[in-house]
């Protein structure tokens, strides 16, 4: 279900590296969880987040979100199919609809996200439907 | 014997002096059982009296063992003539105060038939848009209307007044800067908007930590970059009409998001706001039908431009389609809103003001485009007309453009003499700081009104002109470099329902649409949909209570002051807390000024760094939203697993925030529908650490009688006064949040700059009028009265025990959710809906479209916990209607138990496919495995009397992804 090509955040945000290069979407859990995706707020380019700190918000028709950086970055490219169909995201949420490419500090962040079994295991956890 | 005797004889006397009382007592109407009933449903629960019930129900030791001190109750006849003897006191003079309110007409066949009108006034705000689609379409064609005039694409519906509507205006311009990373806060505003919106602008931006500049755009710089917003008045209150692109482009060079407040009817002469480059425009749909009613309740209006659609305040109608993809309506971007967003919403507003901003639309729809022009033009005619015989008195009346209002400038003698020959005249005038005379015309002014006020300027002197000579003179038009030139109204709508027969029937047509409670009973939880009596509503529209100005001056409202002096009092006996303030015009403005009051308080006594709320996760997300609207940190308090407050936690977080905590927020009994037994400890620990208690008072239909806030510990509460009280909901609105305080805060409620309301270390105002909305407090002032101090109780008992009765009738078909330690639940209850979730597929969602097919409105939806239904009966309703919605919930229970046990489909069955229209059930074509009879016909009462919804289930996704919050255009309608 959840592919080990890339690392998972608690706040249900993945990152999928290449080279200093970094993709950032949400977890097909995340999207079940919100629903129907109805609007999807992105940063402008070059904007520069630490981890945590929130780049965008994700709205459903009942419930809306903080997307929280995993690590910490400058943005080189945002996803705006996404912007113009957020439907796209409950879609194909770890494909095509990637939210932003970010490029990385430094690696050392990415150790403290968890793999995709621990995520597995989290969600879990936190009671999946 | 000598003894017996004598006590019969009196016994039949008392027996006697009651037979001759009056007839017409009211509780038995007011409440829905009957003694027999209460008698059977008692025995339902196993419970011997109401008392025992009571005692089982509320914890001992909050329980008001004395009778709460209310005059003996009238009969229905008696009540509405001492309304009419108070109604009689206020003296209604003519009103040329102007100052954001104007007299009007209201269409007769729009008061009558919409205002007046149950099948309006009493539904409950429109979540479920399915039955609801009337009103939803009312309220679109009020945005239509305010975005047309106001020349800004997206209105939202409706906001409390003017003033707060330009407060909401100014928290959106922060939140455009702050989206930018830009960090100034300083509001400009404009000098000559009205003096009670810049009182209110400042009340609101002091907690908000803004700074607010009031100066002339023309003089002082608006391109200072310190600015993050501009506030601009046109016509501006005193009347002048300008172009205001110079100063917007300015305003904008240097970064400033520019709001300008404004007057629809001027609009549709005069250029407007979006087209001189106004970024939001705000402004009162008062004079659109609705009758001053000293003050209220009106609609205010909020338009901006679509990239702004996500920080706009309140709600707002989308058009979106339903499941057999016809076109449908419903709220859109729900999100923004406190009830999801909570402390981070656009803002704490709840309740509106949907039916004002019907009765506006209607106005309207009445009048079309051709209709409101000729109303602006003959009102601006007649200004002229005033002004050339002013000048010709050789007065100065300054040389500005205008509309409706001219500023007269005169010695300050001769002004008083003016004023005196004016209300001698019964006629009302504005007194300017300055000894200006202001006078505002509207569409009630006649010619000879014009005679009347020329005479007054003149003095002694007769006039040497007549009025028709002046006619002869003047322009009915703007100038031309003001002039409108820009189309309005130009949907079809606007020109189909000029004769009286139309429009009645298009109104005829909408309440169709909509379930109210003429249809059956709305058993939302936390909003007490009780009955709203004929008597009680009877007096909003005499003239006595309608027709007075807010701003008039106070020796002709005697009448109301003696009705808002009984009504303070009874509140405040009912509450225990005697400090009352009525300015509040809805819950959400109760809580903020609340806790303003709150804030005022510590400052008072050197805490001002008292600024931590702690708030329960179960609150209703206005607290949180109110709480930092009133510059307060908001910190949550844990729930335990009954629903409880969490104690321990709340004794940690208190501890923690010793030195900062300045009040905890809480509902009683609580939004789990359960009294509490830790209410007076929980009220303890935040006095103990030096805060303050704030009791929400959404649930006060519990206590009334009973208990009070003060015997629990709460030092504010307010009053829904839409709930408890008896107001009707009207579709969302209107509502009054006054607030009951302690002594001790009591010199802290809210003031008016012009107006001798609050106490005398007042806040600033919370609302644009001192006493909200005055016309509508004949409906609580006629409820307490007709009620009595044992009615009103009894009420209360009636209401704990219907949610009793009902849970009990439920409690074997579906979980329910939390009861007291005694197994009982308050005035209202939580059904789980979860389990289905897995064990059919079903969400609670599907549960409240397929009570629809049984004619009947769902209870409040997951909320206060997420996939329940919470439901409040009230003591209104009888026993059978009761029985017929327990009867409905056991029935779909069943139609679950065929989805759990593969007798129906998972996916295509009757609740996933709720409701059902009239033209599916009858189409040609049927192809769902069941009958069409199960569909539309459940039970048996739907074959006396079947409400149809009008839409299958709306695709609430595709409103929210494609937006559209004006009338669609006409190909989109089906004829």
């Amino acid at each position: 279900m959840y592919p080990d090509d890339r690392r998972y955040s608690k706040e249900h945000e993945w990152i999928k590296m290449e080279g200093d290069r970094g993709t950032v979407g949400i977890t097909d859990f995340a999207q079940r969880q919100l629903g129907d995706v109805v609007y999807v707020e992105l940063p402008e380019l070059g904007a520069k987040f630490k981890a945590g700190e929130v780049f965008g918000t994700i709205e459903s028709v009942k419930a809306v979100s903080d997307l929280f950086c995993p690590v910490g970055g400058e943005v080189v490219e945002v996803n705006q199919d996404v912007v113009s169909s957020p439907e796209q995201v409950n879609k194909d949420p770890h494909g095509k609809s990637w939210l932003m490419v970010i490029r990385v500090d430094g690696a050392t962040e990415l150790g403290k996200l968890l793999t995709a079994s621990q995520y597995q295991e989290f969600i879990e956890k936190e009671g999946s439907d | 014997m000598v003894k017996a005797s004598k006590a019969k004889s009196l016994l039949d006397k008392l027996g006697r002096l009651d037979a001759l009382r009056a007839s017409d007592t009211f509780p038995r109407r007011h409440i829905g059982p009957t003694d027999e009933d209460i008698e059977s449903m008692l025995a339902t629960l196993g419970v011997s009296s109401l008392d025992a019930l009571m005692d089982a129900t509320i914890p001992e030791s909050i329980r008001l063992r004395t009778a709460i001190d209310i005059p003996e109750p009238r009969g229905e006849h008696e009540l509405v003539r001492d309304l009419r003897r108070l109604a009689e006191r206020n003296r209604v003079f003519r009103s040329f105060l102007g100052m954001g309110y104007y007299d009007c007409i209201t269409p007769p066949v729009i008061q009558r038939n919409v205002l007046e009108n149950p099948g309006w006034y009493t539904q409950y705000t429109p979540y479920q848009s399915e039955i609801a689609q009337g009103r939803l379409e009312a309220l679109l064609n009020f945005q239509t209307v305010v975005a047309d005039l106001t020349g800004l694409p997206l209105a939202n519906a409706s906001l409390l007044d003017e003033a707060t509507a330009a407060a909401e205006a100014m928290s959106m311009c922060l939140a455009i800067h702050g989206a930018k990373g830009a960090q100034p806060k300083t509001f400009f505003v404009s000098q000559d908007c009205h003096p009670q919106t810049i009182a209110v602008l400042e009340t609101r931006a002091r907690p908000l930590g803004i700074r607010v500049r009031v100066g002339s755009p023309q003089e002082d710089a608006v391109d200072d970059p310190d600015l993050f917003g501009v506030l601009l008045q046109s016509p501006s209150t005193d009347g002048a009409v300008r172009d205001l692109s110079d100063v917007i482009a300015r305003a904008h060079a240097a970064g400033s998001t520019v709001v300008v407040a404004t007057d629809l009817l001027a609009l549709t002469l005069f250029r407007p706001p979006g087209e001189h480059g106004a970024d939001i425009a705000v402004g009162s749909t008062q004079r659109f039908g609705a009758s001053l009613g000293f003050g209220g309740p009106h609609a205010a209006f909020l338009a901006t431009r679509e990239e702004h659609a996500r920080r706009m305040p309140g709600r707002m109608v989308g058009v979106s389609q339903d499941a057999e993809g016809r076109l449908a309506y419903r709220l859109a971007l729900q999100t923004r809103e406190q009830h999801i967003r909570r402390d981070r919403a656009t803002s704490n507003i709840c309740t509106a003001q949907v039916l004002p901003a019907i009765l506006a639309s209607m106005y309207a729809v009445y009048h079309g485009p051709e209709g409101l022009i000729t109303i602006a033009r003959r009102v601006h005619g007649l200004t002229a007309t005033l002004a050339r015989g002013l000048q010709r008195l050789m007065l100065d009346v300054g040389g500005e453009s205008f509309f409706d209002t001219l500023k007269v400038r005169l010695p300050k003698d001769r002004a008083e003499e003016v004023h005196g020959d004016a209300l001698h005249r019964q006629m009302n005038l504005r007194r300017f700081a300055d000894g200006s005379v202001g006078i505002s015309l509207d569409e009630t002014t006649t010619a000879d009104d014009v005679k009347a006020l020329l005479e007054v300027f003149s003095g002694s002197a007769p006039l040497s002109f007549t009025v028709e000579d002046l006619a002869d003179e003047i322009d009915l038009d703007p100038p031309a470099a003001l002039a409108r030139t820009s189309p309005l109204l130009s949907h079809p709508v606007f020109q189909r329902y000029h004769s009286e027969h139309e429009l009645l029937r298009y109104m005829s047509r909408l309440q169709a649409r909509d379930l109210s409670l003429t249809t059956s009973m709305i058993p939302l939880g936390s909003c007490t949909m009780k009955l709203n009596a004929t008597t009680e509503m009877t007096p909003i529209t005499w003239p006595g209570f309608a027709a007075l100005h807010p701003f008039a001056p106070s020796d002709q409202a005697e009448g109301y002051h003696e009705l808002f002096g009984q009504l303070e009092k009874w509140l405040g006996e009912i509450t225990g807390l005697r400090g009352v303030s009525l300015q509040p015009n809805a819950g959400s403005q109760g809580e903020y000024a609340g806790l303003l009051v709150i804030h005022a308080y510590h400052q008072s006594r050197g805490q001002g760094e008292r600024d931590v709320c702690l708030i329960p996760v179960s609150a209703h997300g206005t607290n949180p939203a109110s709480a930092v609207m009133a510059g307060f940190r908001v910190v949550p308090v844990a729930c335990d697993a009954q629903g409880n407050v969490d104690i321990d936690d709340l004794e940690a977080k208190a501890a923690e925030q010793h030195d900062s905590l300045g009040a905890l927020m809480i509902t009683y009994p609580s939004t789990h529908g359960v009294f509490e037994e830790g209410v007076q400890r929980i009220c303890e620990i935040v006095h103990a650490h030096g805060g303050q208690v704030y009791m929400d008072g959404a649930n006060m239909n519990a206590q009334v009688g009973l208990t009070r806030p003060s015997d629990m510990g709460a030092d504010v509460c307010h009053l829904n006064l839409h709930k408890t009280f008896c107001i009707p909901h009207g579709g969302g609105g209107p509502g009054m949040g006054p607030i009951c305080v302690a002594e001790h805060l009591a010199p802290f409620l809210p003031g008016h700059p012009l107006s001798a309301v609050g106490g005398e270390k007042a806040i600033g105002p919370v609302s644009e009028a001192p006493y909200g909305s005055p016309s509508i407090l004949p409906i609580s002032w006629a409820y307490i009265a007709l009620m009595g101090a044992k009615g009103l109780t009894k009420a209360t008992q009636v209401a704990i025990l219907n949610a009793n009765y009902m849970a009990k009738r439920l409690e074997r078909h579906y979980r329910i959710l939390y009861t007291g330690k005694n197994g009982r639940v308050a005035h209202e209850f939580i059904l789980d809906g979860r389990p289905f979730k897995k064990s059919a597929g079903i969400e609670v969602e599907d549960i409240a479209k397929r009570l629809m097919d049984y004619g009947f409105h769902a209870p409040t939806v997951s909320w206060p916990v997420a996939g329940t239904l919470m439901i409040e009966p009230t003591e209104s309703e009888s026993k059978s209607e009761l029985d017929r919605y327990c009867d409905a919930l056991i029935s779909i229970r069943e139609e679950i138990r065929d989805i759990e046990e593969g007798r129906a489909d998972r996916e295509n069955n009757v609740l996933k496919n709720a409701p059902h229209t009239a033209q599916a059930v009858t189409a040609d074509v049927w192809d769902r495995p069941y009958s069409r009879e199960q569909a539309a016909f459940p039970a048996p009462w739907v074959r006396e009397h079947k409400f149809w919804a009008s839409v299958a289930r709306i695709d609430n996704a595709y409103g929210d992804r494609h937006l559209m919050c004006s009338c669609p255009p006409k190909e989109d309608y089906k004829s």
